[in-house]
């Protein structure tokens, strides 16, 4: 059996309802009504302990990744204050590594910044998805969560709000764990940068590795596989004959073109 | 660079990285999106790690050329039938790691 709340958008306290039910009319403009799962946690002392379960395979994955962007950052003659900011102030793994090098190939800040543009653009979906979990909250709180949406925090999240389990407290607990991984992580690389020689254990991998098991992943029938088919075999060719970054937007957008018309033609010939 | 320089970068790279993020929560949290274009969404993440990883896996990065039978090609091999078996992320990233790290120790 679902359960129904009634949810102001800027104030979640269902006392108010109760309080104000002779202003009907006004109350039936203002609330929203919300169907949340009937398996939505009762018990609220076990979140944040539920939240670190889910974020540990992250933080796990961020620590090595972290440590490897901190010593590039180092190599890069990036202080190690600033390899701190820049996890603070951006939180996103890949176009951090393509900003590094970027600065290393003595990029230009506009071409920098047009491109984490373009790289982080995918949040856009993330962020879409996620906030079909997460209506009724205040904006203020919607607002700190927009912070932590990544790859990886996304699709652990999501993994739990559909089956049921989960709500904002222990979402947040996953973001903000693996954030907190990411600044720390990707300090100490920036700090032992100049001990740990440049690819030691295989660090030089592991962003790729990541992005393999991350797609691997999300492979969940034909017509993402063909997506992938055609963004490798579009972006390779792209990567080989037009200069700059470039590719990453336009396969994308023309294998998921590819996908979505494959994906309609099949829907409909079922 | 000095404080100046890295903070602009840094807060321009963090507002572009946030708003794509913020916008459609702040906004879009109440409202239904058409159903094309949650299809075509759907296929952007797979789009983009793809993107991301075909030049690595593909070509020598140095000069832009086609490369095949690279070491980071050989070992994704191995590496993607251990998230295959495995399905755990962090595990996974320190395979890829060994793996990688041994095949140069060995393949040079």
């Amino acid at each position: 059996m679902p359960r129904y709340y009634l949810y102001h958008p800027d104030n979640i306290i269902l006392k108010t309802l109760k309080f104000q039910t002779h202003k009907k009319k006004t109350i039936a403009t203002q609330f929203v009504i919300v169907m949340t799962d009937s398996t939505a946690p009762e018990d609220d002392s076990s979140w944040f302990r539920e939240g670190a379960i889910a974020a540990w395979p992250i933080c796990f994955g961020y620590i090595p990744i972290g440590l490897a962007l901190g010593v590039l950052g180092n190599q890069a003659g990036i202080p190690v204050w600033a390899v701190t900011m820049m996890s603070i102030m951006v939180f996103a793994g890949s176009a951090q590594f393509i900003c590094v090098a970027m600065l290393t190939a003595g990029a230009s800040l506009w071409a920098i910044l047009l491109t984490t543009f373009v790289v982080n653009l995918r949040h856009f979906l993330m962020s879409s998805a996620v906030a079909v979990h997460l209506s009724g909250l205040r904006r203020l709180l919607l607002s700190f969560f927009a912070y932590g949406i990544t790859d990886e925090s996304f699709a652990v999240n999501m993994a739990r709000f559909r089956k049921g389990n989960w709500d904002f407290k222990r979402a947040l607990t996953v973001n903000q764990l693996s954030n907190m991984t990411w600044i720390l992580s990707t300090t100490c690389g920036a700090l032992m940068g100049q001990f740990i020689p440049r690819g030691a254990f295989g660090t030089d991998y592991a962003l790729t590795a990541m992005f393999l098991a991350l797609l691997l992943f999300q492979l969940h029938n034909i017509s993402f596989f063909l997506t992938g088919l055609a963004a490798l075999l579009i972006a390779t060719l792209w990567y080989l004959f037009i200069p700059g970054n470039s590719y990453i937007l336009g396969a994308s957008v023309s294998a998921a073109t590819i996908g979505f018309f494959f994906k309609r033609y099949q829907d409909r010939h079922k | 660079m000095n404080f100046s320089d890295y903070l602009i970068l840094f807060g321009g790279m963090g507002l572009v990285t946030y708003l794509p993020r913020w916008l459609p929560l702040f906004y879009l949290a109440q409202r239904k999106l058409p159903q094309w274009l949650i299809d075509w969404l759907s296929m952007i993440p797979v789009a983009i790690l793809c993107s991301l990883l075909a030049p690595i896996l593909f070509t020598d990065q140095s000069n832009r050329t086609l490369y095949l039978g690279k070491t980071e090609f050989l070992v994704a091999i191995p590496t993607l039938l251990f998230a295959l078996k495995t399905k755990s992320l962090g595990t996974t990233v320190l395979v890829g790691m060994g793996l990688y790290w041994l095949s140069d120790l060995f393949l040079q």
